[in-house]
């Protein structure tokens, strides 16, 4: 008893102190199917930590492998210092919130809140239960079975019931996958709420880009095993380090072009006869084969031939070849004299007409949002909806 | 209290349903029943009031001077008085029986449901394999088995559990063994029906939440199994304790169960109301433990 006592004052302790998360190494082998591939992560205390990828890319299991549901093949995951790669998953201090919730069906909404205080005998139970509901805003749903709520308010009772015990790192397992998209945005935003007011380290896996990039400060893209790309939403959406990133996070427009010049600030490409222009901070390869890319939404449609400002990037010769109507913008197809078809948002200021299919146009976009990606990469990698298209086009 | 409602089979039990839709009172629904009510009423309605009504007969009657009917409640009474024991007996084994076929059949049903993988239908049809055979067969297959110079006998002996001239057949061991063996399938079938769909994903959760295997198992594994632990109690106990061939072939008349004093009762003594008066008591009795039992495990809200 004095012993579960002085555990649990360490532990609050610990939560208290830096705790940061840290994954050393780390394989995860099924047979001969590599989940997860040498992975090295660092999440550093109080973050709001987003693990984004399509589904089999190995994000799941390296939560599941925090978490004690699953040992890593190989490796080492440390909290606060202290290894826990070995340790059976109720001796971790973490607590997860299950995609399917797990709540218990036959505890009520109370006991199944209490369960991880009750299992370390802790004290005041009660009390807690009761700030904790009310935290979720649950307050007065005690008595009921988790049959009884809705798919929202037992998202919420499962969030509870990890975070009651103060965990060092609080693991969502795709939390709000089973709800519906305008609960699914509250939900969102509510979580964001929870994690600043309580400042536990969370880890959220995700395949929601959206998702991801609303909640995290910090987003981790892992494709296949591994990271792809790791920092702040905005660095990976401005600046993807792989076609991958480029395409998964968002959309992207990529062309083929070669590196024709550069100096300290700048790289000049050639892409199919234009010169195009790209900050040197944004080229993650500065010789050679290239695509340059550029998002749909900074690119701008003008007339052929027109006047545009200096600093421009200018792909010329477009044919509008699909125009799509989505009420805040316009999404426009432009069939490129290459054979390639580029996509451009513009908003619908009601500041221009629209152009229409068939008209002659080029893009032009400032040279400060082209990034510049490594040409050996696929170019479709981690464009679920090219992906879905093959996959059809191929059964 | 109704087995089927204990959910003996696995669609009884599927996870929260779905709101009734408001069902139309149609003809049909009511000539679908009939069938199964015709049944009840011929073979189930009918002998029991008869079996109540001959319970009341005038116990000085016989089958030549036929028997009138006196209301002779005293009935109840010489049948409890003269009885005593093997009533008492019938309840103690049942319930021996009973706890042993769930301390048997526990591990097994969970074995099968969670680490039998493939092996799962294969282990399902040996549990039911004993039914191929007939059910006497079966329980004169023990008496060989538990005989005075069978091998586990000679083997007890050497081991010095039985003195040199203990036995185990022709003993309430024997019995209650019996007992045991024949009614272990009605045990594991409904434990496995309800263990097979609990949701693996919750044991992790309880795991998550600090609850090593034995605390997981108690908190979480065994209370979604109490459905199938309920009715798998009340498939053993309820026949166990009418039961009379056990004891009939395995046993002396000094192990004698309720259900061989019936037996002698009617068919020997042909003294039928009081025969009858044992019937009711040992209806009555099990109906009254079974709303008690199913009452204290609390489980009305899971069946």
């Amino acid at each position: 008893m004095s012993d579960r006592d002085t555990d649990q004052r360490e532990q609050h302790d610990r939560t208290e102190a830096g705790a940061d998360l840290t994954l050393t190494s780390i394989t995860k082998r099924f047979g001969a199917f590599t989940a997860v591939d040498d992975l090295d992560l660092v999440v550093e205390q109080g973050r709001f930590f987003a693990l984004l990828g399509p589904s089999g890319c190995g994000k799941t299991t390296t939560l599941r492998m925090v978490a004690g549901l699953e040992e890593p093949t190989s490796g080492r995951i440390e909290i606060a210092g202290r290894d826990i790669s070995r340790l059976k998953p109720y001796k971790r201090p973490v607590n997860t919130v299950f995609q399917s919730y797990a709540l218990f069906p036959h505890l009520d909404i109370s006991e199944n809140v209490a369960f991880g205080l009750r299992r370390r005998g802790v004290r005041d139970v009660k009390r807690q239960v009761g700030e904790m509901l009310e935290l979720v805003e649950l307050g007065g749903y005690g008595k009921r079975r988790p049959a009884q709520l809705s798919g929202g308010q037992q998202q919420r009772v499962a969030l509870a019931r990890a975070l009651i015990n103060r965990p060092q790192v609080l693991l969502l397992d795709e939390p709000l996958g089973a709800l519906d998209l305008k609960l699914r945005r509250q939900m969102q935003i509510e979580l964001k709420r929870i994690q600043t007011e309580v400042g536990i380290t969370f880890v959220h896996v995700t395949h929601d880009q959206e998702e991801a990039m609303t909640m995290a400060d910090t987003i981790a893209v892992m494709n296949q095993g591994v990271i792809e790309q790791m920092g702040a939403p905005h660095e990976l959406y401005d600046s993807p380090a792989t076609t991958f990133v480029s395409n998964f996070l968002g959309q992207s427009n990529l062309v083929r072009a070669e590196v024709v010049a550069r100096d300290g600030e700048r790289v000049v490409v050639d892409a199919f006869g234009s010169k195009l222009v790209a900050p040197t901070g944004r080229a993650r390869r500065t010789e050679g084969k290239v695509w340059v890319g550029v998002r749909p939404e900074k690119v701008f449609l003008a007339r052929a031939g027109s006047e545009t400002g200096d600093d421009s990037n200018v792909l010329g010769a477009g044919t509008v070849s699909d125009v799509s109507f989505i009420g805040v913008s316009t999404q426009y197809l432009v069939a490129m004299p290459w054979g390639q078809e580029l996509t451009v948002f513009e908003q619908n200021s009601g500041a221009r007409d629209g152009f229409r299919v068939g008209d002659q146009v080029d893009l032009h976009w400032s040279a400060a949002h082209t990034f510049l990606l490594d040409a050996d990469q696929d170019a479709h990698a981690g464009d679920e909806s090219y992906a879905a298209m093959a996959g059809a086009s191929a059964s | 209290m109704s087995i089927a409602q204990a959910g003996v089979t696995t669609e009884g039990l599927t996870g929260p349903e779905p709101a009734p839709p408001v069902r139309r009172r149609s003809k049909a629904g009511y000539l679908l029943l009939l069938p199964g009510m015709l049944w009840l009423v011929v073979f189930f309605l009918v002998p029991t009031i008869q079996l109540m009504a001959t319970s009341l007969y005038d116990p000085n009657g016989s089958l030549e001077t036929g028997y009138t009917m006196t209301g002779s409640i005293s009935n109840y009474w010489t049948a409890l008085s003269t009885f005593q024991a093997p009533f008492l007996r019938s309840l103690l084994y049942a319930g021996i029986a009973t706890l042993l076929a769930l301390l048997l059949a526990y591990p097994l049903a969970y074995a099968i449901a969670f680490k039998a993988g493939r092996w799962k239908n294969a282990m399902l049809v040996l549990v039911i394999a004993p039914f191929f055979t007939s059910f006497l067969v079966r329980t004169l297959a023990w008496k060989s088995i538990l005989s005075d110079n069978g091998f586990i006998v000679s083997t007890l002996k050497d081991l010095h559990v039985l003195p040199p001239d203990g036995r185990l057949l022709a003993t309430s061991v024997a019995v209650i063994t019996g007992l045991t063996y024949n009614f272990v399938p009605f045990m594991v079938l409904p434990l496995y029906a309800s263990l097979e769909k609990i949701d693996l994903r919750l044991v992790e959760a309880s795991k998550d939440l600090y609850a090593d295997g034995f605390t997981s198992f108690r908190k979480v594994t065994l209370p979604l199994s109490m459905p199938g632990l309920v009715a798998g109690t009340l498939l053993t106990f309820i026949p166990a304790a009418g039961d009379y061939i056990n004891a009939e072939l395995l046993g002396t008349p000094q192990q004698y169960m309720i259900g061989n004093v019936i037996d002698n009762l009617f068919l020997v003594q042909l003294d039928y109301p009081i025969a009858a008066s044992c019937s009711v008591i040992l209806m009555l009795a099990i109906v009254a433990m079974v709303l008690v039992y199913v009452r204290r495990a609390g489980t009305e809200e899971l069946l």
